[in-house]
């Protein structure tokens, strides 16, 4: 009972419980933030392009979940069997927005490979703003209902309500980044893929096929961002045509925090940037909860340029 | 690197064109499949083979197309005297505008005045210096609110509001670049762009300075020497002589040794530097500079909606006049005019299609940056680096 309890001890309770339940919040947030922030840093590493495109395809993710499993839940498949319905629509959902990614690099980004710098970038905003359009045609403006599935079913520790879901997506993220971590220090793909963000011009000189190494690398940023989109779709339950602006933005200041092209990086900004938002509009002011993410950019580049975990660049001359 | 590739690809026989292009149909088809459903697919599949077949042959000749474009400045085309000349007849046609449009079209010009003085200004920080500005509706937005607010609150005339705002907007600029420029090529981008939802997150939410979304609204019209500009042909004039003013000093300055010096750093900011060209300092007049323009612009803006709100200063809006600048071709003044003119015009033409409008620009965004990245009127040797 509250009552029982001194005014003062009740406050600090109070207070104690509100921040772990915004802790929890934070790294919700903040992992999907990071495994979106994983494409933009990868794509930085190996094109110096900030691909502004790929926040579009975190949310036609979300779209494309929503679209597969309201089809599996009319042919009767979800009432078959839950989590077989859920592993087909992920999966369908990750080949979809990857070859969107793949699409995307073939038509806008590889002729303007040896362009100067401005172009891709603009292009890329051509790109997601057709992307954003074209969604809302198709699909309409309203906003898109994804079924509540998982409810708030969760469990109670220390006074802090997590949910299932919240645990999975935390769970689900950090598994795929050390995948990832995995996947590029060890394979010959990934050994590949840090060579081209090297030295290119070596790179294809000692046999690396530039080409297929960057169509991988927006297959996996592009199947990351995906299931980001899905889990996100999943955790609000409300899409929209225009969520992948403001997340794309904020994962791309999640990279260049933690410094761009490193996983690392990707994976601890996206965490610090979660919490920072979640943290901050909770105990500052939550109407300029959108602002925090870019004040704390602006502070990190002042400070440290090359982010918390990059180096800083050096030009040459 | 992408030679070995096409060497790999079957020849460029008809057949092989056509059988490239139903694939790449198909794929795109397969894409679209899940968002409209199957009998959309197949319409969309016949729509974009065709449509790649046409530009398959036409691709052939797309350098004997765009290499009939004016490669070369507008000026390059044109001898000095004729160039004179047409220059003189569009102003004289622009000041007749009033006699024989009606009041929408009178709208529209006004309208397109007030952006192609911005496209001038953020053409100063992107075409002349070479900093890509991702925020300049954030300028646009100040200029704007500082009209409206030292109009509303503290009851300044258009002519004492107009000043005072330019002279805030002015300064927020330069504050604003003072940090924004430590850093270089992209990361100025997205750090801009992150000025840019700041402010306009600040113009939402400041609900006691700012009415917020509500925004501000009861502005009068501005008059000269107690004559209310109170038609619409009025306000075009005085828009119609803000842009000749404004075309008239970039053209100055452009031609001045600051000019000159934003143009070395664009090219090579280390060996302007090398040569004695305090970059920082120049970079900090650039951006100075184009926030005047901008709030020039906002003050006109405001004066002639008589409202306000932060709904009209968003990354699109940003994105708009950055399209404007680089459709025109970077660093030309008659091409970012022609380019403000271009985008202003021609969404209102198409106000049947409306839906379609971004879904085109986004499309011409990607386009006009492979097969004409100098814009429509630039010149080739304007290059920008990181």
């Amino acid at each position: 009972m509250p009552g029982e309890i001194p005014p003062k001890q009740r406050f600090f309770c109070y207070n104690l419980s509100m921040f772990l339940q915004q802790l929890i919040n934070g790294l919700t947030l903040g992992s999907v933030y990071a495994l979106i922030a994983l494409g933009y840093s990868m794509v930085y590493g190996i094109l110096e392009l900030i691909n502004f495109a790929h926040g579009e395809i975190y949310m036609l993710g979300a779209y494309f979940g929503i679209i597969f499993f309201g089809l599996f839940t009319a042919v009767g498949l979800t009432a078959f069997s839950l989590p077989l319905a859920l592993a087909l629509t992920f999966v369908l959902s990750v080949i979809f927005c990857a070859s969107y990614g793949f699409t995307i690099e073939k038509i806008a980004y590889k002729p303007l490979r040896n362009a100067p710098r401005l172009s891709p970038l603009i292009s890329a905003i051509g790109v997601s703003i057709f992307l954003q359009n074209f969604v809302m045609l198709t699909q309409g403006a309203t906003d898109k209902v994804f079924p509540p599935i998982f409810g708030t079913a969760g469990f109670r520790f220390l006074s802090v309500q997590m949910t299932y879901l919240q645990l999975s997506i935390i769970v689900v993220s950090v598994i795929l980044m050390f995948c990832l971590r995995f996947f590029v220090r060890k394979t010959r793909m990934g050994k590949a893929m840090r060579a081209v963000a090297q030295d290119k011009v070596m790179a294809s000189l000692v046999g690396v096929n530039i080409d297929t190494v960057i169509s991988v690398t927006f297959l996996i940023g592009s199947g990351l961002a995906a299931i980001a989109g899905l889990m996100v779709a999943m955790y609000y339950g409300l899409v929209n045509y225009f969520i992948g602006y403001v997340a794309g933005i904020k994962a791309f200041t999640a990279a260049v925090l933690g410094g761009i092209g490193s996983i690392r990086g990707a994976m601890l900004g996206g965490i610090l940037l979660g919490l920072v938002e979640s943290l901050g509009g909770s105990y500052i002011s939550s109407e300029y909860k959108d602002a925090y993410a870019f004040i704390l950019l602006i502070i990190v580049l002042l400070v440290k340029p090359g982010g918390l975990f990059g180096k800083a660049e050096l030009e040459k001359v | 690197m992408a030679t070995s590739v096409s060497q790999k690809r079957p020849a460029r026989t008809s057949e092989g064109v056509l059988l490239k292009s139903l694939v790449a149909a198909l794929w795109l088809s397969f894409l679209f499949l899940p968002l409209k459903g199957l009998s959309a697919a197949v319409v969309f599949f016949f729509a974009v083979a065709l449509v790649l077949v046409f530009s398959r042959s036409l691709v052939k000749y797309h350098k004997t197309i765009t290499g009939m474009l004016p490669s070369v400045r507008l000026s390059g085309l044109f001898p000095r005297e004729r160039m004179r000349i047409l220059i003189f007849l569009s102003f004289l046609f622009a000041a007749a505008v009033p006699l024989f449009a009606g009041d929408y079209y009178i709208d529209v010009a006004i309208l397109a005045g007030i952006y192609i003085i911005l496209a001038l200004g953020l053409n100063v920080i992107i075409g002349f210096t070479g900093l890509l500005n991702l925020g300049f509706a954030a300028f646009y937005a100040i200029g704007a609110y500082a009209y409206a607010l030292l109009h509303t609150k503290m009851g300044f005339g258009f002519w004492t509001a107009m000043p005072a705002s330019l002279v805030l907007t002015t300064l927020a600029g330069f504050l604003l670049a003072v940090p924004a420029l430590r850093l270089r090529g992209d990361y100025l981008a997205i750090v801009t762009l992150g000025f840019g939802e700041i402010t306009r997150l600040i113009l939402n939410n400041w609900d006691s300075l700012t009415q917020g979304p509500n925004g501000i609204s009861g502005i009068a019209r501005p008059e000269i020497i107690s004559f209310p500009l109170n038609t619409l042909a009025s306000y075009y004039y005085l828009v119609l002589c803000c842009v000749i003013f404004s075309i008239f000093i970039i053209r100055r300055v452009h031609a001045s040794r600051i000019g000159r010096a934003w143009i070395a750093i664009r090219e090579d900011e280390i060996a302007s530097s090398v040569l004695g060209i305090h970059a920082t300092a120049y970079k900090l007049y650039a951006f100075a500079f184009g926030a005047f323009w901008a709030s020039l612009a906002g003050s006109l803006f405001t004066a002639k909606m008589q409202f306000v709100s932060p709904e009209s200063f968003t990354f699109m809006e940003s994105v708009l006049i950055v399209c404007m600048v680089i459709l025109g071709g970077l660093g030309s003044i008659t091409g970012v005019v022609i380019g403000a003119l271009i985008l202003v015009i021609l969404p209102e033409m198409l106000r049947e299609v409306q839906l379609y409008r971004m879904l085109a620009l986004g499309a011409g965004l990607v386009l006009l940056m492979i097969f004409r990245p100098q814009g429509l009127f630039g010149g080739k040797g304007v290059s920008l680096r990181g």
